[in-house]
């Protein structure tokens, strides 16, 4: 069932490429090239860290929900879970 | 040396005399080396002159005593010359005078007197004169006086008496030590020969030697362990062992002392001052035995204490406490990709926002600006349309919002063709999903109808078309429903229509109940009893119909009536507690009624639709219908607005929306809007959103199209300045009953 939705997500108009990241920073599952990927992982995770922890400071009772970054050229989008990290880059058609 | 001059002797003039004129002396002197002075010379007080020999009478010497002093200087111990006859000297006086210059004598023993002097001597010398000397004449000058030089001691007593103990008297000795030590000097000089110098010399040698044979020497330790080694299980050479161990350990003892390289030397130990002795036994050989571990496995570990990861800690243990406490044991599948599977939805989520972006800003933002330039005409901004593949070719047959979570609204698809049945499936759409049902349900037979639970969201009944009713749990993952109704628990055995009895009662009897997920199928069964009862109503009453229901809405407030609308289009008024009779009847429809609906604030009007092409409202007092519209197309349902009491929505079968305000324009559409694409669509029903000025419409292709409202189309009534704006809901029963007061005050009139 999770299979299915991150293929629709990856037939979504405007995907560029999704990716699962674990707790460390390893993808597991990606669409994307390898070095593409490892390159995301690691900076994304380190700042969905970053950012989480931003917002448990304020509130420890809040927790990041998702974490968009809206570029020129793409919109990254990151989805933390508790011991995952969904990284998904779309096009958003504007 | 002393001089012992006789009284009748007279030192000669000639004879000895010294360049002063002095008679010259023979001195025993110690400065003056012994080869310069030959037996019975003269000699000066500085110049040593060497005076021809006396004949001297010999002496029997006893007792000359060993010519020895202490002091270094050999020639004048070993003189034998001295040790002999004394000298006599014949010396001339010149002065007539004894001088003391003369003392100084050889150490011999007196002798005989003097003999005569060297006349020669003080002739061929030319005296001069000293001031002091003494005149005398010439006779007397020329007296030979006799001067005898005898090596007695003049100090030495002349006999010495000793005891003799072994006779018991004293005894003369006869000898009497003559020896006068003029000056004795403890000097520094040892014999090569001696011990002591022996010793000296080995030392030197050794310190500037040591030096050198120092690497050499510990070489040689070496050479000495190791053939300690070598020869240690050796019993021939074990003697050998010894030696050189004992060398090694002397060596070891005695650092500063070092063998130096050669052999021959042998080692200098004073046998009566120091000994040494050594041994040595046989050591152990020392085995190192080692053992190395492999380290243990080492990790970095850091972290941070940040004020959440605390609060995180306790949250976890709290949780921890609660699952032990009540015993938990549900396991969830652990498969590593599942997990994400709340991240997935949000991030579909944000993707599908993206992707619609515009339709999302719109929804959220856009007003319709035109509808300040249209005068009371409004629009429907067409937002986002829902469809499935899966539920392509079936029809919504249903449409209903979750009374909690506005933004889903589930679907019923079936089939209203009744030559062909399908299955059914019932979808659960988010606003926030467009592309994909959040949850997706499939049915054997079409499904009917379908309504919400209100107080709990998460139940959906289903009506279907074989009759059944379904209870659908949203919460657990399974794919069926919860309930069905079979046979037993009193199915129907005509398709449900509308269930919406189904559900209040449900609702009911779960309040009067005990539990949620109690034994519904007992609760059903009263319903369907209730139902079937219903059914079978029109078979008793008067009239000889056998239509069914299609269509009935429970009234708001008063809780037992409700309207049913039947195939012939004929509305009843009915009472759950009446269940044989009907309280009211309409005659409203010409054609099965297809929707009825009362006013959410006025607890009178309600609405009816029917494929008639009509749309009546009525009040429930007055069997004629107030307002009747016509549509142009069988008109497929009917809503009223949520948030006024005069708005109400319609869609017909041509594809169009109609939307009214009975505020505004009593007799016409205020929004008349093609919504579907394709004519052939025909919309189905329709619902408004309770909170967002949006509704769905269904249409017979399986489609959900979602539709802003324009401004014009949820106007409220213009606050006057100054006057406080009510918004509660007597004013929209207010402002129905004027509009209905002005059409009564109209109907008696027509």
């Amino acid at each position: 069932e999770v299979e299915e939705t991150l293929k629709r997500i990856q037939s979504h108009k405007g995907v560029i490429g999704t990716m699962v990241v674990n707790a460390e920073g390893i993808p597991i599952r990606t669409t994307l090239d390898n070095s593409t990927t490892v390159q995301y992982a690691g900076l994304l995770h380190q700042l969905t860290m970053k950012a989480r922890s931003t917002v448990r400071d304020i509130d420890p009772q809040n927790d990041l929900t998702f974490l968009r970054i809206r570029s020129k050229k793409h919109e990254i989008m990151v989805a933390p879970d508790k011991e995952y990290l969904l990284i998904v880059i779309q096009n958003p058609c504007e | 040396m002393v001089e012992q001059v006789r009284g009748d002797a007279r030192p000669r003039r000639g004879a000895g005399c010294c360049h002063w004129g002095k008679p010259l002396v023979i001195t025993e002197n110690s400065l003056l080396p012994r080869a310069n002075v030959p037996p019975g010379a003269h000699t000066c007080c500085w110049r040593p002159v060497l005076l021809p020999v006396l004949e001297l009478p010999l002496a029997p010497i006893a007792g000359a005593g060993p010519a020895h002093t202490h002091s270094q200087h050999r020639s004048c111990c070993s003189h034998p010359m001295l040790a002999l006859a004394p000298i006599v000297l014949r010396c001339q006086r010149v002065s007539g005078i004894a001088d003391p210059h003369e003392a100084f004598v050889q150490d011999e023993d007196s002798g005989t007197d003097v003999g005569e002097g060297a006349d020669d001597w003080a002739q061929s010398k030319a005296t001069i004169r000293p001031p002091d000397q003494l005149d005398l004449t010439d006779a007397e000058l020329k007296e030979e006086i006799t001067r005898i030089l005898t090596a007695n001691n003049p100090h030495a007593p002349h006999n010495i008496v000793r005891f003799s103990f072994k006779e018991g008297t004293y005894k003369l000795i006869g000898f009497v030590n003559q020896l006068a030590v003029h000056y004795s000097h403890i000097g520094n000089l040892i014999p090569k020969d001696s011990d002591e110098g022996r010793r000296q010399h080995y030392q030197d040698e050794l310190a500037t030697g040591s030096q050198e044979s120092a690497r050499l020497v510990f070489s040689d330790t070496e050479n000495l362990e190791e053939e300690e080694e070598i020869k240690e299980g050796d019993a021939e050479v074990e003697s050998q062992i010894d030696i050189p161990a004992a060398e090694a350990s002397e060596k070891v003892i005695e650092e500063e002392l070092m063998t130096p390289k050669q052999p021959k030397e042998t080692k200098l130990t004073n046998q009566f001052n120091f000994s040494e002795r050594a041994s040595q036994t046989v050591n152990n050989p020392l085995r190192d035995r080692e053992c190395q571990m492999e380290p243990p496995p080492r990790a970095n570990f850091s972290a941070t204490a940040n004020q959440w990861e605390i609060y995180d800690a306790y949250m976890e243990e709290l949780e921890k406490q609660e699952k032990t406490k009540e015993k938990e044991k549900t396991k969830t599948p652990s498969d590593d990709i599942t997990k994400v599977m709340q991240a997935a939805k949000i991030v579909e989520r944000m993707v599908n926002q993206n992707t619609y972006d515009d339709v999302a800003q719109d929804f959220k933002y856009y007003e319709d600006a035109a509808d300040e330039y249209r005068d009371q005409e409004g629009t429907l901004l067409p937002l986002w349309k829902f469809q499935t593949d899966k539920a392509k070719r079936l029809a919504v047959t249903a449409l209903s919002w979750n009374p909690k979570y506005k933004d889903l609204f589930a679907v019923g698809h079936g089939s209203y063709d009744f030559m062909k049945q399908s299955r059914g499936m019932l979808l659960l759409y988010s606003m926030k999903n467009p592309s994909f049902p959040e949850y997706a349900f499939s049915s054997d037979s079409g499904i009917m109808c379908l309504d919400m639970h209100m107080d709990h969201p998460y139940l959906v009944v289903v009506g279907h078309y074989d009759g059944n009713v379904a209870i659908y749990n949203l919460k657990k993952p399974h794919s069926q429903p919860i309930f069905r109704s079979s046979a037993k628990s009193g199915k129907h055995t005509d398709p449900v229509w509308q269930s919406e009895l189904v559900h209040t009662d449900v609702i009911k009897l779960k309040v009067e109940g005990s539990t949620l997920e109690g034994p519904e199928g007992l609760q059903l069964h009263t319903v369907g009893r209730s139902l079937s009862s219903l059914t079978s109503r029109p078979g008793r009453s008067t009239q000889a119909h056998a239509g069914c229901g299609t269509a009935f809405d429970f009234h708001r407030e008063i809780d037992y009536m409700f309207l049913v609308g039947t195939e012939e289009g004929k509305i009843y008024k009915c009472s759950k507690s009446y269940s044989s009779q009907f309280l009211d009847t309409y005659d409203a429809h010409n054609m099965a009624v297809d929707a009825v609906s009362w006013n959410p604030y006025h607890s009178k009007v309600f609405i009816s639709c029917s494929s008639d092409w009509t749309v009546k409202i009525w009040d429930h007092t007055v069997k004629t219908p107030m307002f009747i519209y016509d549509l142009n197309s069988a008109v497929g349902d009917v809503a009223w607005a949520p948030y006024s009491s005069t708005v109400f929505a319609a869609v017909s079968t041509n594809g169009k929306t109609h939307v009214f305000d009975l505020s505004i324009n009593k007799y016409e559409a205020i929004c008349n809007q093609p919504v579907v694409a394709k004519k052939k669509n025909k919309i189905t029903h329709v619902q408004f959103n309770p909170v967002h000025p949006i509704i769905i419409v269904g249409d017979d292709r399986g489609h959900v199209t979602c539709l802003k409202l324009s401004p014009n189309l949820r106007k409220m009534p213009k606050e006057k300045k100054g006057q406080e704006v009510q918004k509660g809901p007597a004013v929209e029963i207010a402002k129905l009953d004027k509009l209905l007061n002005l059409v009564r005050e109209v109907k008696p009139k027509t």
